[in-house]
């Protein structure tokens, strides 16, 4: 009993703290990142003219279509041979952003489709340029109505954060890789680990319950389970 | 004779085989209200759309105060629509913004203005359609009169030459018309250019300068409200006007 106690006090804590730290360091940037992406490829998927909604359509077909692993691969470890150079950090953010990013345009697509063509008739008839239309009235319709979706995407990037370790970036799960092997202690470690996760995406459903509530209107509201 | 400060010519518009309009023409004079009559399909609606090109005409010409609009130049045609205000059936109000901010946003987008500025003269056009207690409330909250009240301020804030307004009471329940056209009629005493296409005809035969008579993407006939409702030349004129004067109540 002891024995274990010291085992989690010196080596599971200290490893598994730094592993979450390095672990939200990825996510946060990420999620960030991935819903700009998501909202500007979202907007040109709609609005764009041809060959631009050929481009953000193909960025989607590929970043949405090709697993993750193997995408952070092709950053980190295929990126070298063309003489391009990424840390293990920056290939996991990049890789974490472009892919969420694919997923989040696709909730803010569903989303802009769903606006009302009177809102747009409106907008144009008070002389409102395309530009203006869509930032001004558009996108903070639509990005209401995306809200749910896109939070579900960063609470599925949190747990897929845990692809960095495939490339050396070393965070939660990598350490625990780390610890388990070295102690064989697989059960306990992973339970702690999955733990860990748990309560990032826990939290991360509460805040983004807040930020539903803070930009709810009369109109938008839709029942939340 | 004074100028027309709308000037319409052989406007027509084509949906694949379909002739929607077939070479309308219209002269509007400063404070005249014209009203447009005609069963649905007849291309009223896209006759107004084709006016603040939010549908391309595949032909014809507009003159606003004397100057031709070129609406392939986007800059030309943003200033024109600022100063042709559109009122539609359906209110289009934008559903994220409080009825202040509804009317203040064209003001402050689109024409530049201070909020500050644009919010005190959105408070005032509020006030002039009776709404102002309501100004922080969303689309969600009003009722349809209240709606449509609130769309024709956002549209008077911009300072507009001539209004469109596309059957502004018809998805309106019957007790709440009447605001409605309490406050067109405020608008036609004081002046405002209007074209507006409506079955209410009482209410048009009352307040109308002209009436024009369209079917099948044609303004088949034209005069004034005595003449259209009384005297008409053309049969399918009288037809039309005797059904809908059963239909929407006596005239006068």
């Amino acid at each position: 009993m002891t024995e274990g106690w010291l085992y989690i006090q010196t080596e599971v804590y200290p490893a598994l703290l730094k592993g979450f730290w390095v672990s939200l360091q990825l996510i946060a940037p990420s999620a960030l990142l991935g819903l700009a992406i998501g909202i500007m490829v979202g907007v040109l998927r709609i609005y764009g003219n041809r060959p631009v909604m050929a481009a953000a359509n193909t960025f989607v077909a590929i970043f949405r279509g090709i697993p993750l692993v193997v995408q952070l691969f092709i950053w980190y470890f295929g990126l070298p041979h063309i003489g391009i150079y990424l840390s293990p950090f920056f290939a996991s953010v990049l890789g974490f952003s472009l892919c969420s990013g694919a997923y989040h345009s696709e909730y803010i697509r569903g989303a802009l489709l769903s606006i009302k063509r009177g809102q747009m008739l409106a907008a144009q008839s008070l002389g409102f340029s395309k530009i203006r239309m869509i930032f001004s009235i558009i996108l903070p319709q639509a990005i209401r109505r995306a809200l749910p979706g896109c939070g579900n995407e960063i609470i599925y990037l949190i747990k897929y954060s845990s692809l960095a370790y495939m490339i050396t970036c070393i965070e939660l799960t990598g350490q625990g890789k780390i610890l388990a092997s070295n102690s064989f202690k697989y059960t306990e470690v992973f339970l702690m680990i999955g733990a860990c996760y748990l309560v990032m995406t826990s939290v991360a459903s509460i805040i983004l319950g807040r930020v539903e509530d803070r930009l709810r209107i009369p109109g938008f509201e839709h029942r939340r389970t | 004779m004074t100028a027309p400060i709308l000037r319409i010519e052989n406007i027509s518009k084509r949906y694949g085989k379909k002739d929607v309009l077939k070479g309308a023409s219209l002269d509007v004079k400063k404070g005249d209200l014209k009203i447009l009559i005609g069963p649905s399909g007849a291309g009223k609606s896209t006759l107004l759309q084709c006016i603040n090109f939010l549908v391309k005409p595949d032909e014809g010409r507009i003159w606003l105060d004397e100057q031709e609009v070129h609406y392939a130049n986007k800059r030309d045609l943003y200033a024109y629509r600022q100063k042709v205000g559109m009122i539609f059936q359906d209110f289009n109000l934008f559903d994220h913004l409080t009825a202040l901010e509804n009317v203040r946003i064209g003001m402050v987008r689109v024409k530049g203005m201070g909020k500050a500025e644009a919010g005190e003269r959105a408070v005032l056009e509020l006030e002039r359609v009776g709404l102002k207690e309501h100004m922080q409330k969303y689309p969600a909250q009003l009722s349809g009169g209240q709606k449509q009240r609130v769309s024709i301020a956002r549209a008077l804030a911009m300072d507009p030459r001539v209004m469109l307004l596309d059957e502004p009471t018809s998805a309106l329940d019957p007790e709440l018309i009447g605001e409605v056209h309490a406050v067109i009629r405020d608008l036609g005493n004081n002046g405002m250019t209007m074209i507006m296409a409506t079955h209410q005809i009482g209410f048009a035969s009352s307040l109308a300068s002209e009436i024009l008579f369209m079917e099948d993407g044609r303004i088949l006939e034209r005069g004034t409200p005595d003449k259209i409702f009384n005297h008409a030349e053309n049969a399918r004129t009288q037809e039309f006007c005797s059904k809908i004067t059963e239909l929407y109540g006596e005239r006068g």
